[in-house]
């Protein structure tokens, strides 16, 4: 394989606490040296004015193979990472079938081998076909390369099922990530409770139904001892649980989406599904205080929730539209432009919760430029003006809510173990 | 006054009229009800013009309303079936809106259990698209009927007092009324059961109350609401004779209430539930006159979209 | 600012050009208790407003049937015209049946206007007969119609406008070309 030396560049490794301008040698496959001395390479890349991180992370995707590959598969959900700058992926088990078992976990690392572009981890079931009864084998996901476990968009409502998930799970050292709603509450929502909702008719999912389930998890994860990771938190309430939670040393993280970031629940005004997402879009103070948790460090990581529909399950009426949007190929920019650029978040703050936090949480040895590391690197052009347009996506689906925004900050090369990607 | 050019190719609620709108509907459907008191009681205006009726939601009193309307324009008028089409047979909503807009259709009226399913036809049809009720978001017609058997009643909206009672929270006919009233001036009470009324409603400049004795004696109108039966069922209340005992307008409560109060009602009336059959059909009723007005309206409204093509916009 | 190019009538020959019509129609009509006053929105009935009260003062008569058209829900080019006029409404609550109608309108031109008060008219009952009454002619007719009754006959181009202007509506009165 032959040896790259990336110049130059403004070195991002919140790892091992780097932000200055440095080279980059990778030989093998893997990061040999970081520093300022100019080793000879068989290839150079001149990084000047770029950004260079570890390889980015998104931890909360849906990549639907097997069963809905009209929507996505692991090779065009590896090629939209590449695409958005992301290295590696962890991949929700709500597949059809689920993945809740070894062979199932396993395939989901022959697919993405065989793509040969980014690595996917798999997410196991916490329950057989996530119903919420009977726990999986997730000592056999874990065989089969599982990394985390999360019954996702259809969460343990049976709090002592939970509990026992969580108390099992510790044996192999993993971390259950949880979609914290209470389906008693949220019912047959839609969007968020609130006025929004009201004018338009249509159901609400109240932010407490998020709130109490997460306060219930984190008392669970605190009874068991175990590793709670709380998934795109979406209110203001659930950012102050978590930040109190951790205060009192609870064994807790967790992420947020870049659009609870961005965008608010007046965008469905005009009952748009690309804004029909679960948990949905909340009020501004939500927000506000989503991006203050990002801020304060309460929020560990920035993650997609990247959900591929076909235009025909999304162009119909709002209440029967599936919940979920596209991101993978949208997040860097869209928290460059909007967080990093604006002053809310620095820029090493969010190459942390975009690398080495996420793969802290899911015990992955990725997400660092050390010596001896993956040569998995994402070079950034941090003033690379750009329009955002689905149809230039390598996703399969279009399902986009930031369509037409003007953003500042694209990945232009992506290195996965000493392989280079271009994007243009 | 409301003489300003109609500018709109559908009708999908009354949230996004100004108030010049709303009484250039109001206008001209003083002249369309001229119409209906003639020999012939019908003119050509809208000859030629196909107009479908499209009820996913069955409601034969509002779909025949519009029918009639539409006839009384001398259009052509077909009615499109759920039960009887391919939406039945998972075709999506857009694609039948588009294989029926193919065969040469003009104006669509849409009834639908789905919020915004009219405002998804209106993006992707040609066709004018008129709201006839999207689940519990907007029935503008209705509430532009409403408003306009108040103004024939009492000459003017501004600064009338307008209870609506019963389920604010499901209702589709309180909003309309509610957007329609306050934009022309008058004060707006919701008054029903606390689960029924949505909590954020007074950000809409609405007062509320949960006790219908306090408010009657000042109000100008009340805009009695239908009370949906399978909301009892679903926990909202406890039971039907507890609603009636509370909120249910009956001739002795009616008797504390102004001499010339209107009572109004949407209809299809619940005798007995949430209104007594004394009440509606007493003297202060004029559920029978929002009917006519109803045609009235609809008229306007068909005549006033068909002007307005996708080009002209 | 409309530019007048000729002017066609003065404020004085007005009042003579009306009452000249109200006497053709009572010579016209020996039976003067069949005669009913229909005026087409806006001008032709602030018109027909006038002649009835001529035709009452010269013959005596009291409480002359009077209604108003508005036509506009019977253009023929309502489907093509876009943006739908405002309706300023009709209004005929007298009994049509066995009427001798004396229609009126300020300017007969291509007869179109005349062709669609026709038919409303015929939508509210059988009247005996249809009289046409206009204050002016310009001619340029694109129907089979014609008046019975007419002020002044002009000859004009067919691009010309023609211009009734009446003090009710616009604080002056005159005809004139612009």
């Amino acid at each position: 394989m032959e040896s790259i030396l990336i110049t130059n560049g403004r070195v991002i490794d919140p790892a091992n606490k780097i932000d200055s301008v440095m080279n980059v040698l990778v030989e093998n496959g893997k990061i040999t040296s970081v520093g300022n001395k100019k080793p000879n390479a068989d290839k150079v890349i001149d990084a000047k004015g770029m950004y260079v991180t570890p390889g980015l992370i998104d931890m909360h995707v849906h990549l639907r193979e097997p069963g809905n590959e009209d929507e996505e598969t692991i090779a065009s959900g590896s090629a939209a990472a590449i695409n958005g700058g992301f290295t590696s992926l962890a991949a929700m088990p709500n597949t059809e079938p689920s993945v809740d078992n070894e062979a199932s976990a396993e395939f989901v690392y022959l697919q993405a081998k065989r793509t040969g572009k980014a690595n996917i981890y798999p997410i196991g079931a916490i329950t057989k076909g996530r119903k919420g009864v009977e726990l999986s084998e997730m000592g056999q996901l874990v065989r089969g390369g599982a990394v985390g476990f999360s019954d996702d968009g259809d969460p343990v409502q049976n709090a002592s099922i939970m509990l026992r998930g969580l108390t099992y799970s510790k044996m192999f050292g993993k971390t259950v990530i949880a979609h914290c709603e209470d389906k008693t509450l949220s019912g047959n929502g839609v969007m968020n409770s609130g006025h929004t909702a009201m004018t338009l008719g249509l159901s609400g999912i109240p932010g407490i139904s998020e709130e109490i389930t997460v306060h219930r998890d984190i008392a669970l994860a605190k009874a068991a001892n175990a590793k709670l990771h709380i998934a795109h938190i979406s209110t203001a309430g659930s950012v102050e649980l978590v930040r109190n939670a951790k205060k009192k040393g609870v064994s807790v993280t967790c992420e947020a989406t870049p659009h609870h970031l961005t965008l608010t629940d007046e965008y469905i005004k005009s009952f748009d599904t690309t804004f029909k997402m679960n948990p949905p879009l909340r009020t501004k103070s939500d927000m506000e205080a989503v991006r203050e948790g990002l801020k304060d460090g309460t929020i560990d990581v920035i993650a997609s929730d990247h959900a591929p529909h076909s235009s025909e399950k999304k162009d119909v009426e709002f209440n029967v539209a599936p919940f979920g949007i596209i991101g993978i190929e949208t997040i860097l920019p869209v928290i460059m432009t909007e967080l990093v650029n604006k002053g809310i978040i620095t820029i090493s703050q969010a190459v942390e919760k975009l690398t080495v936090n996420p793969a802290r949480i899911l015990g992955i040895p990725k997400g660092t430029l050390s010596t001896g590391a993956d040569a998995d690197i994402t070079i950034i052009d941090p003033n690379y003006q750009w329009v955002i347009d689905p149809d230039k996506f390598k996703s399969k689906s279009r399902n986009c809510p930031f369509a037409g925004w003007k953003v500042t900050g694209k990945a232009v090369k992506v290195i996965v173990s000493g392989k280079v990607f271009e994007n243009t | 006054m409301g003489n300003k050019d109609w500018t709109r190719k559908d009708l999908l609620g009354l949230e996004e009229l100004s108030e010049e709108e709303i009484l250039t509907v109001l206008d001209t459907a003083e002249s369309f009800k001229e119409v209906s008191t003639r020999s012939i009681k019908k003119v050509p205006a809208l000859r030629g013009k196909v107009v479908v009726t499209m009820f996913i939601e069955p409601s034969t009193r509002t779909r025949t309303s519009f029918s009639l309307a539409a006839q009384r324009l001398s259009a052509d008028v077909v009615d499109f079936s759920a039960a009887t089409s391919s939406l039945s047979k998972g075709e999506s909503l857009k694609d039948t809106a588009l294989n029926i807009e193919a065969m040469g259709v003009d104006i669509v009226i849409i009834r639908h259990t789905a919020p915004g399913a009219p405002h998804l036809l209106a993006k992707v049809l040609k066709a004018s698209v008129i709201n006839a009720g999207d689940g519990p978001h907007e029935h503008p017609t209705q509430g532009l009927l409403d408003i306009f058997t108040m103004r024939e009643k009492f000459g003017r909206i501004k600064g009338l007092k307008v209870a609506v009672l019963g389920d604010i929270n499901h209702s589709r006919v309180a909003r309309s009324n509610i957007w329609g009233l306050k934009k022309l001036g008058a004060e707006v009470i919701a008054c029903g059961p606390s689960t029924l009324i949505p909590s954020t409603i007074e950000k809409l400049g609405v007062k509320v109350s949960y006790n219908i004795d306090e408010i009657l004696p000042e109000v100008d109108v009340i805009n009695i609401l239908r009370i949906q039966l399978e909301r009892q069922q679903s926990g909202l209340f406890p039971s039907i004779r507890e609603y009636t005992r509370l909120f249910g307008i009956n001739s002795e409560r009616l008797s504390r209430a102004k001499k010339d109060v209107l009572v109004m009602h949407p209809g299809p009336v619940n005798r007995g539930i949430e209104i007594t059959p004394e009440v509606a059909d007493g003297k202060n009723s004029v559920i029978l006159s929002q009917v006519s007005n109803g045609l009235a309206v609809r008229m306007a409204v068909l005549y006033l979209v068909s002007g307005v093509t996708r080009s002209s916009e | 600012m409309m530019k007048i190019r000729k002017k066609l009538v003065n404020e004085d020959e007005m009042a003579v050009l009306v009452d000249s019509i109200s006497k053709k129609i009572l010579e016209a009509n020996p039976d003067k208790k069949k005669l009913a006053i229909v005026g087409i929105h806006t001008r032709g009935a602030v018109l027909a407003k006038r002649i009835m009260n001529s035709l009452q003062k010269i013959s005596g008569m009291k409480n002359i049937p009077y209604g108003e058209l508005d036509i506009t829900l019977y253009r023929d080019d309502l489907s093509s015209s876009g943006h739908k006029p405002v309706i300023k409404g009709t209004k005929i609550d007298f009994d049509l049946n066995g009427k001798t109608v004396i229609l009126i309108d300020d300017v007969l031109y291509t007869g179109r206007t005349i062709r669609a008060a026709l038919d409303e008219l015929v939508d509210f009952g059988r009247p005996a007969s249809i009289q046409l009454a206009v204050l002016i002619d310009r001619g340029h007719r694109e129907f089979p119609i014609r008046a019975d009754y007419a002020g002044k006959t002009i000859a004009t181009e067919k691009n010309d406008m023609v211009r009734v202007r009446l003090k009710e509506i616009d604080q002056i009165e005159d005809v004139v070309m612009i």
